[in-house]
């Protein structure tokens, strides 16, 4: 029997936002997108509006060259599914400073609601277990997410945790999608006007 | 009669311009052409090697390593081109630099068929995803191919892959 799933993604992710401090944080194509921009615009955001499969691997990337800095990768599940690889390669490096949160609604949303693999069968969080992540987790439940959500920012890395939410829809809030725009914008805040075009 | 050249250079030349570039990030799927270049990037304190399980799993980690201010280089066979293809749409999209060197099958002297088809479309395909090309065909001139590479990539944020052909790599022997 399927536990039931009550979390809503909006509020899940203005939850683990909204202690973000100086974070980096990389969102997954789609309503990953969206409901960060929904949780306000950031300028330490990186939205992707495509590039399936690829944002775990840029949070790795970008937790590698920023040691100091905590990284949140906040995707969905069929954005994660098409990158399953990355969880190995990511398991291999140990980056102390990543987190990898997946929002999963086991259905692809953005396409007609079709079931992904998370629906009946695949446990991303034991596929991250599995490939070495130090911390893993499926949340389903308000009290497990408030523990978890300290954890995401100060426990030693890679963190995974797989948080069960409705299918419920919500409205599309659309941030920056200019690529050049959003890569210039993050960088400069990150590391200044001086070595922004390096 | 050997068909790899005897005492190869170019890694330790494409190494030098790597450390010269500042590229801190290495991303590969291994290949045997590549094998003393991935050893020289593992052994170099200043670069982080990354063993891939997908070549386009390089691709998203450089555009990430530029976000946070560090230059990195992927190297793979040409087998791997087309994994990479849809990821590239980002390179282009937000003029990601990009510098992958590419080592060539299904070209000269290939005795495996079943690498020809992607090896003789590698290049059109990386060019047809806005990756510009440089094809090197001579050992002696693949430092400074991949030293204009890297210029461009990280010089005018483009994508550059550096095709090193199968004539410098040398092909299998598979009599031996």
């Amino acid at each position: 029997m399927p536990r039931r799933i009550t979390l809503e993604r909006r509020k899940v992710v203005a939850d683990i936002l909204d202690p973000r401090g100086d974070a980096l944080v990389v969102t997954g194509l789609g309503s990953s997108t969206y409901d960060a921009a929904a949780a306000g615009d950031h300028v330490n955001n990186f939205y992707l509006w495509g590039a399936m499969g690829g944002a775990a691997m840029i949070g790795l990337g970008l937790a590698l060259a920023q040691p100091s800095r905590r990284v949140l990768v906040i995707t969905g599940d069929g954005e994660m599914l098409m990158g399953l690889g990355s969880l190995a390669t990511i398991g291999v490096q140990q980056p102390s400073n990543l987190s990898i949160i997946v929002l999963d609604n086991e259905h692809y949303g953005e396409t007609g609601m079709q079931e992904t693999h998370t629906r009946r069968a695949a446990d991303l969080a034991g596929v991250a277990r599995a490939t070495g992540f130090r911390h893993t987790a499926t949340l389903y439940d308000p009290q497990q997410l408030t523990t978890w959500i300290p954890k995401f920012y100060r426990m030693p890395g890679p963190v995974f945790a797989a948080v069960k939410v409705t299918t419920n829809r919500v409205p599309a809030i659309l941030p920056l999608r200019d690529g050049t725009h959003i890569r210039n914008r993050f960088r400069e805040a990150l590391l200044g006007p001086q070595r922004a075009p390096e | 009669m050997g068909a790899k050249p005897s005492t190869p250079r170019w890694p330790e030349d494409i190494h030098r311009i790597f450390s010269a570039a500042g590229v801190r990030q290495v991303g590969y799927v291994p290949d045997a052409g590549h094998a003393r270049l991935i050893n020289l990037c593992a052994a170099d304190r200043n670069m982080k090697t990354v063993v891939l399980t997908t070549e386009e799993e390089g691709v998203a980690m450089l555009a990430g390593a530029w976000l946070g201010g560090e230059r990195g280089v992927l190297l793979m066979q040409s087998s791997g081109v087309g994994n990479c293809i849809n990821v590239l749409g980002m390179i282009q999209e937000c003029r990601f630099p990009l510098l992958a060197l590419v080592t060539m099958r299904g070209e000269w002297g290939e005795f495996n068929p079943w690498q020809i088809p992607m090896g003789q479309s590698a290049a059109r395909a990386l060019e047809n995803a806005g990756v510009i090309v440089h094809h090197v065909d001579d050992a002696a001139r693949v430092g400074e191919t991949v030293f204009a590479a890297s210029q461009l990539a990280f010089n005018s944020y483009r994508a550059v892959a550096v095709l090193i052909g199968q004539r410098v790599v040398g092909f299998k022997q598979w009599n031996k």
